[in-house]
């Protein structure tokens, strides 16, 4: 915030607002950025007005951003869902997924950002080393060994090997948290010893309601990870009253026929709706998230 | 003070054991597991057979595929990565200023990176670059009566994958614009007073002050590139279609392990691919002495 007063364009604009002059500057700047924007913005208007085109239309009239006639059909068929299960299904099973992922890489990862963050303890650079290593990794070296270990203990087509890997500690939100906790006066951690607090309650009670805007972040990121992913169901379950909506939407395209393109549209504009959501509500945690770790 | 406390190695422990069992089981176990897979032929369900280096050698002599994945895959990269964090770095500048108008342009311009992994968008890109689709449609409304098949063709269909990922610069963007506003105003007023025109400050001001964030970029943005399944899963519907052309290397490396069951191959694939990601980031680490510039503490 004080970089941003602190900007040198912050001046002469304060300047002009006593000296009401035509800018043309001003406004050959946002003609571009805001063109540019819309530009960047049309395949998404696209797919949100196709939604409500007869499927007939859709690629007729591909060119206009207006349906004609409009019809919210397209919804109600969409959510009729696909071999045999409506669209309800596959929310309710994202959202099983999303909601114990989530919630088992936040809490587990504060617990251990805390760790690295304020304990000193023998072979802590080795491990932090390796959580840093980990965050790097493509996921395709592990997969295979994966697949066979839950094959072997039976977790196929559950949602078990989805969900348990989360409940250990997620690289990136471990970093990000010890990131946060540095940034807390030790001396808190202080008081609450003097006070007869233990390791855990300086945990519970000190730490953890300071960390809550980078659990937040950490949340919204695990949400959108594992609202979009599709390698993990599309490896892990084969039934379709268990998939989740990006597999679903998998499913939709594959037996794509000249008549349900609505359809598909008015699911693909569902699946996005949460994601767009979370968004605009928690705008600022994603801005600060991704400002100071990185975090795609 | 430094002392440590009885027990504190016994508290650290116990707060990053979840990391340290989850490290184990899912990351180096399975690690082993798949440097020796890959020195086997393994089909899921009979038992492992010992083919030494068999699977590296069939990858790198035999399999012609593997070599189109490969030109496929760095095409995607070495293009996509530099396109996105040029586009990132621009509108990044574009939006530093102070008007009311920056907050909106920038939920606009991030708003495709949130959503831009999802299979939604896959479906979307794929209807966009159709043959009736809406840039044909408009490329004829601008007078272009030629129709351009996307999909037909390998070369056209890997560029809209890349434009798709190109689509998604806004995070980059986003740390990009949070690096500019950390960039003290005084530089360049000391260099407007030195009489230095906007492209010398950009030069010798904006870029070399930037490109730590610039190789942290580049650096993850390669390594992510490089492990792009959905759009090319989606858009070819799992085929890496046509004659290969999105053929991507997790792709291919799915369609190994889970359609035609060479686990042992695929298991080769991931370490070759593992090698090249680490060779990709040691190079950039190696290089970045050149390019890289770190603010000096003494000033």
């Amino acid at each position: 915030m004080k970089a941003l007063q602190e900007t040198p364009q912050a001046e002469p604009r304060q300047l002009r607002i006593d000296k009401p002059k035509f800018n043309w500057k001003k406004w050959l700047y946002h003609l571009v950025t805001g063109a540019f924007a819309l530009l960047m913005l049309y395949p998404i208007l696209w797919l949100l007005m196709s939604s409500f085109k007869e499927s007939s239309q859709v690629f007729v009239t591909a060119h206009s951003l207006i349906p004609d006639p409009f019809i919210i059909s397209n919804y109600a068929q969409g959510w009729e869902g696909i071999a045999g299960q409506s669209f309800g299904t596959f929310i309710k099973n994202s959202l099983i997924i999303v909601g114990f992922s989530t919630i088992g890489a936040v809490i587990s990862s504060s617990l251990i950002a805390y760790g690295f963050a304020r304990i000193s303890f023998k072979g802590k650079a080795f491990w932090f080393a390796c959580m840093m290593v980990s965050m790097m990794l493509p996921h395709e070296v592990v997969m295979i060994p994966q697949y066979i270990i839950f094959a072997k203990i039976g977790w196929l087509n559950s949602f078990l090997p989805i969900i348990v890997p989360q409940f250990f500690g997620h690289a990136f939100f471990i970093f990000l948290m010890v990131q946060f906790i540095r940034n807390i006066p030790i001396e808190l951690d202080e008081a609450a010893r003097i006070d007869g607090c233990g390791r855990f309650g300086i945990f519970y009670k000190v730490i953890l309601p300071l960390i809550v805007p980078a659990m937040a972040t950490a949340a919204i990121f695990s949400f959108y990870w594992k609202w979009e992913d599709l390698i993990n169901p599309v490896l892990y379950l084969n039934s379709p009253e268990k998939y989740p909506v990006s597999l679903a939407l998998k499913l939709f395209l594959d037996s794509e026929t000249a008549s349900n393109w609505g359809a598909m549209f008015a699911m693909s504009v569902v699946s996005l709706l949460p994601v767009v959501l979370i968004f605009f509500l928690f705008q600022r945690y994603i801005v600060e998230g991704i400002s100071t770790s990185g975090l795609k | 003070m430094k002392l440590r406390p009885a027990g504190e190695n016994l508290a650290g422990y116990a707060f990053i054991s979840p990391f340290i069992i989850g490290f184990l089981a899912f990351t180096i176990i399975p690690m082993i597991v798949s440097l020796y897979l890959s020195f086997t032929s393994y089909d899921l369900f009979s038992a492992p057979q010992w083919v030494g280096l068999a699977n590296y050698v069939e990858m790198f002599t035999g399999d012609e595929k593997y070599w189109t994945t490969i030109k496929v895959t760095f095409t995607y990269v070495l293009a996509g990565v530099p396109l996105r964090l040029t586009f990132a770095l621009i509108v990044a500048m574009l939006l530093n200023r102070a008007s009311r108008m920056v907050g909106v342009y920038r939920t606009l311009f991030y708003l495709p990176s949130i959503i831009g992994g999802s299979v939604a968008v896959a479906i979307m890109w794929r209807n966009i670059f159709g043959n009736e689709g809406t840039i044909n449609q408009i490329l004829f409304f601008m007078g272009i009566d030629q129709k351009i098949y996307w999909y037909q063709e390998p070369t056209s269909a890997l560029w809209t994958l890349i434009l798709l990922s190109v689509w998604q610069f806004g995070s980059s963007m986003l740390i990009f614009l949070a690096g500019l506003k950390n960039i003290s105003p005084e530089y360049y007023e000391a260099a407007s007073v030195d009489g230095a025109n906007p492209f010398q400050k950009f030069f010798k001001i904006t870029l070399p002050l930037l490109s730590p964030i610039i190789f942290f970029n580049l650096v993850m943005q390669t390594i992510s590139a490089f492990m792009t399944f959905t759009p090319a899963y989606i858009i070819s519907k799992g085929e890496g279609g046509p004659l290969d052309g999105t053929l991507l290397y997790s792709l291919y490396l799915f369609q190994k392990a889970f359609n035609f069951f060479q686990m042992g191959y695929a298991s080769a694939m991931a370490w070759v691919m593992l090698l090249i990601v680490g060779l990709l980031t040691l190079i950039l680490f190696k290089t970045s002495k050149y390019w890289v510039h770190y603010e000096s503490k003494e000033g």
